[in-house]
Parts: C-alpha cells; structure tokens; sequence
C-alpha cells in the first residue's frame, strides 16, 4: 500500500525526467534521421549547453543583470537571458564541430561517424572538467517549496512546472517548423530519401547546418533543464542521461522525433516508477532493460513503419 | 644504476598492461576489424571477465566481505576459462536482439551492457562485495617465484645493491612473460580463424553484407558467432589483468576510458590486421604513459591532467580517422590460403 500511494508522485517526476529525455531524444533521432549516425556526443553537446549557461550567468550576476525570481520561479531574468545565450552558442559550437570534423568525414560509413562521435563526447566532457572540475556546480543555491496539488497530495515545485511547460512549447515548435516551413520540409524530405532529395534541387548542405543548430539548440535546452531540475550540473550530466535517451529513441522508433517524445515520457515515467521497487541505482540499467525488450518485440519501435 | 633499474621496472610494468591491452584490441579485431561490428561496450565485457576470473580463484568470502558467494581457489586457467565463457554468453545474449539490425542498433545495446554490468558490480554486494571490490586474487606462481627470490636475497645480503632491486620485482619478468604467451597464443588463434574460410565469411560481411546473404550464408550466424568470441577474448583480457592486480573495484573500469583506448589502439594500429592491434596497443599505451609524465611539466592539477589526457587521445582519434583510417598497418591484401 506505501509503494501504491507513492506512484501518482512518481509519475509526476517521470513526466518532468520524460520532458528533458523526449528533448534531447528530438534531437537524437533528427540528427539520425537527417544525418544519418547515432551521435554520442549528444549527452556531452547538453553538458556544454549547461556550463555555458553556467559561465555566462555568473558572468551576468558580476555585471550586475539582475536576477530578481520571476513569481514563484527559483531564478529571474538573468538567468533566462543566459541560458537563451547558451542555447544559441552551443547551436554554433556545434556546427562548428560539424565543421571542423562530422561534415569531412560525411562520405565514410555511418560507423566511421558514430566512432569520431565518441571522441567528440570524451574531448568535451573533458574540456569542461578541466575548466570547472568534476564537482558539482550550482546555478542557484536557493531551496524551493514544491507546492500540493490539492485533492491528489501530489507535491511539484514551480521550476518542475516550468520545464513541462518549455517543454511543451519547443516541441510544437518543432513539429511547426518540421510541417509548415520550407526548411523544415526539406529537413523531412531529406530524412526520407537523401539522394532523391538532392535530385529535387535541395540544397541537402544547408539542410544538414540547420539540423546541427535545432539539434545543438535542444541539446542546450535539454542540458539547461537538467540543470534546473537537478539543481546542480556536472561534466557527466549528458553522459549520465545518454543511455536514456537513446532508449526513448529506440522505443519510439529510432529517426522518428514523434517517438521520441512518447519513448521520451515512457522510459521518464518508467524509470521513476521502478525506483518504488528497485534501488534508484538501476535507472539507467531499467532504460536499457525497455529497450532491448522493444528491440525484441518490434525493433522498428513503438511509431517506427520501416527498417 | 638505481635509476636504470627503475627504468627497467617500469618497462616490465609498462609492458604487462600493454600486452593486456594487446588482449582487448584483438578481441575488438575480431568484431570490427574483420566483421565490421561495432561494440562500444569493451570495458563491460574486460570488468566482466576481471571479476568472472576474480571470484572463481579468489578466496571465498571473509568475515569483513558483503559478499556471500564465489571465492572457489581454483587455478588460473580455470579463471581465464570462466572469463571467457560468461563474456561469451552475455555477448551471445547481446547479439540475438542486435545482430540482425542497423550497426547503431548493436552500438547502442552494447554501451547499455556495458553500464548495466558496472551498475550489478557497484549494487549487487553479495556477489561483488559492491564499492570494496574483490581482493586478494592469487596472482599464478606468486608465492613460489616471489617467495623464492625473496628468500634467496635475504640468504645473500652480501649481493650488490642493484642486483636486489633488480630481483626483488621478478615475478613481473614472470607475469609479463605470461601475458605475452597468452597474447601470442591468442593471436595464432585468430589468424588461423581469420585465414580460414569461417574468416573469408567474416570480411565478406565486413565489405558487404548483402552480397553474402544473397550468395546462401547465415550471415546473422556469422556476426553472432565474431561477436561471441571477440567477447571471450575480452574475458580473457580482463582475467589476465585481475591475476595481475590482485585487486579489482567497480572503479578500476572507468566506463569509457577503458573502451575507448581500445579502439584508439585498434584504428591507430590498423584495424583488420592483428598485428596492427598488438602494435596500435603498445604504441597508444606508450602514448597514454607519456601524456603522464608531459602533463606533470604544466601547473595542472591531477583532474585537470587526466582530463587533457582524455582529451588528447579524443583528438588523436579524430586526427587519425580524418587523416589516415586504415591505421600504421593496412589491411592484409592476400587472400587467404585455401586448404
């Protein structure tokens, strides 16, 4: 009966651990679908996101912006205005990676990409360790309240609801930009069939350098999110919720951003869930448990029509 | 001289971890080298097999362990045998769901398994004993050699200074000879298999799987079978470095570093070619050691340090693929014999 009572508080977490994981899944499976490799360096782009929203709020605090909270909001201008700083420059970090290495080795296999992702995800975790140092880093050392929801006992803090709701609003963003906007139907008709769509006169380039920055620009948000809802950031942030997210991939339907958002709410809920039953040192382990079941059942995931 | 010996010692020392390392790369071979599979999960498999052979020749659990299980003292071959099969049996598991899919499907899965068995290790106290690790794994030959040579310098304190510094560390001459007899029989192993026709099956997966599967092969049966015993390989690595540690924890496999040095060694020696494996691994060693003693000129602080480290390995990788990916050695060109 304890176990039964504490579920409707888990699944509110797993929702707010299910909005980061379906972000960053959009992210994932876009890049995959587009770009065509799995990237794992994705968890390490969120990291980078969220120490340059570190570094660029503190910069802000000693220049005196001020950061008075917004309404029941743990943080206040300053640090919106940082994070939306941090979500554009990690856009360019990332393309300049793509740059600099994913764009030269683009007429190797697919294999080739993933490996230099790696080596991509171990340089920046380490860049930001030798910088900050492995110890946990605050954005803002305050104690939030969470408030009932009355009638259900249910306890949420206002940050928690602040990250649904960007949540919500990016993700219609996207599905705007993905159905209604010129480069969003080329991104689509892209994924679908690469050469075909070169033939058709798609500018597949340009195409790819958007898909860097909706990919980099969600990785940042999704790494700034973790961040507030954590309270603390470290170099291995994204590392620690890569696993995670390509098992919503996966469970979605890998190349799908749709999926993504359901694989992303599953394995959230799924994973919170599990820690009424099993220690919460198993989250990840539950992740991968879900995955290959659905790797079993239906590999082409929950919304996925094709190999 | 006392510099020359520790020079000496160093290189013995240097070389056991690289003819380790030596190990691992070749097991990777098998996989990606010569089959094209792509796992990222090498340090799961060299944990694994660390603690596979830790709990089968270690002592059984004493009064300060939280574990209640393993501990059977039995040899080190035994040991290593055991490594071998239980890599090979969660890799056959792996493989099933995996194999038949894209290659990000297997990477995916592989790097799962590999956090999944670090997470039993670090929870599962009564197997594992959790945090503490295991100790006291009974290197082979220890007490006799050690033991020997430690009795025989105490008979003759008369012996110069150099000489005793020289013996006192020798059953690292004995181990390391051990770990290269190991890699050496492991890699007439393998390039008798890669050599055979199973291995012309396992390159012609590698080059284009289609084409096999439509000339009648099982091709899923062949990657299955690379993926089993390229894991069983790993095992066995990570065996021969629990005999030689004595002491292992969750946190003796760092869950990337240990991957990823892997396949440095792999791609810089020449993935597809064994002994580019063996070659890549003491070379890329070489470097990781001298990124050591580079980092100790700058004002860095230890994490610091190991952080440009990483870093420098990731941008010899990228350096690498960019640059030169078919690695120092090639690829064999010759065909392989027919019987």
């Amino acid at each position: 009966m304890d176990i039964l009572s504490r579920i409707p508080q888990l699944l509110v977490y797993g929702v707010i651990s299910g909005s980061i994981l379906s972000l960053g899944g959009i992210g994932v499976s876009l890049i995959y679908s587009i770009i065509g490799f799995s990237n794992f360096a994705y968890g390490d782009m969120m990291a980078l996101g969220a120490y340059i929203a570190l570094g660029l709020f503190s910069l802000f605090v000693s220049w005196s912006i001020p950061n008075t909270p917004l309404g029941p909001l743990s943080f206040g201008f300053g640090f919106i205005l940082a994070a939306i700083f941090a979500i554009g420059l990690t856009a360019v970090a990332v393309v300049l990676i793509d740059r600099i290495l994913f764009n030269r080795l683009r007429n190797h296999s697919s294999v080739i990409l993933m490996m230099s992702s790696i080596g991509v995800a171990l340089a920046l975790r380490n860049i930001l360790q030798f910088f900050w140092g492995p110890q946990p880093h605050y954005y803002i050392e305050r104690i939030q309240i969470a408030s009932v929801i009355p009638g259900l006992g249910i306890r949420i803090k206002p940050d928690q609801v602040f990250i649904i709701l960007v949540t919500i609003v990016l993700v219609v963003l996207v599905h705007a930009f993905l159905k209604y906007t010129k480069m969003g139907k080329a991104m689509r008709a892209t994924a679908d069939n690469n050469a075909l769509a070169r033939v058709t006169g798609i500018n597949t380039n340009r195409v790819i350098v958007w898909t860097w920055v909706i990919g980099g620009a969600l990785a940042a948000t999704a790494g700034i999110l973790a961040g507030i809802e954590n309270k603390f950031i470290t170099p291995e942030l994204g590392w620690q919720m890569l696993l995670s997210i390509f098992a919503a991939v996966v469970l979605g339907g890998i190349g799908n951003p749709y999926g993504a958002i359901v694989g992303g709410m599953v394995i959230g809920i799924t994973e919170e869930v599990s820690t009424a039953f099993i220690p919460t040192g198993y989250k990840p382990a539950v992740a991968f448990i879900i995955m290959i079941l659905m790797l079993i059942v239906k590999p082409t995931g929950l919304l996925g029509k094709r190999r | 001289m006392d510099t020359l010996i520790g020079i000496i010692n160093y290189v013995v020392f240097f070389a056991i971890t690289a003819g380790t390392y030596g190990i691992l790369a070749l097991g990777l071979n098998i996989q990606w080298g010569y089959t094209g599979l792509f796992n990222i999960g090498i340090a799961g498999f060299y944990a694994l097999g660390a603690y596979a052979a830790a709990l089968v020749s270690g002592p059984p659990p004493s009064a300060w362990d939280g574990r209640i299980f393993g501990g059977f003292e039995l040899p080190f071959l035994a040991g290593l045998l055991a490594a071998a099969v239980v890599c090979g049996i969660v890799a056959f598991l792996i493989g099933i769901p995996t194999l038949r899919l894209r290659s990000d499907y297997l990477a995916i899965a592989t790097i799962g398994i590999a956090e999944t068995i670090r997470l039993v290790l670090k929870n599962e106290s009564w197997l594992t004993n959790g945090v503490w690790g295991l100790q006291q794994i009974p290197s082979p030959f220890y007490d006799p050699i050690h033991g020997g040579v430690k009795a025989f310098l105490g008979n003759h304190p008369d012996l110069q200074g150099w000489i005793h510094g020289l013996f006192s560390k020798a059953y690292n001459w004995f181990y390391l000879f051990l770990v290269l007899a190991i890699l050496f029989v492991l890699y007439l192993i393998v390039e008798r298999l890669v050599h055979s026709p199973w291995g012309r099956v396992l390159k012609a997966i590698r080059e284009d799987e289609d084409a096999v599967a439509m000339s009648g092969k099982n091709t899923f049966s062949f990657k299955l079978q690379a993926l089993v015993l390229g894991a069983m390989i790993m095992g066995i690595g990570g065996g021969v470095y629990a005999y030689y540690a004595r002491f292992i924890s969750p946190a003796s496999f760092k869950p990337l570093y240990g991957t990823f040095l892997v396949w440095v060694m792999l791609i810089l020696g020449g993935s597809g070619n064994n002994r580019g494996a063996i070659l890549g691994s003491f070379v890329v060693w070489g470097i990781w050691a001298g990124t050591d003693f580079l980092t100790e000129y700058f004002p860095f602080s230890a994490t610091q340090a190991a952080s440009l480290r990483i870093i420098i390995i990731g941008v010899l990788l990228e350096v690498i693929l960019l640059w030169r990916p078919q690695g120092l050695l090639q690829r064999e060109r010759k065909p392989s014999k027919t019987p």
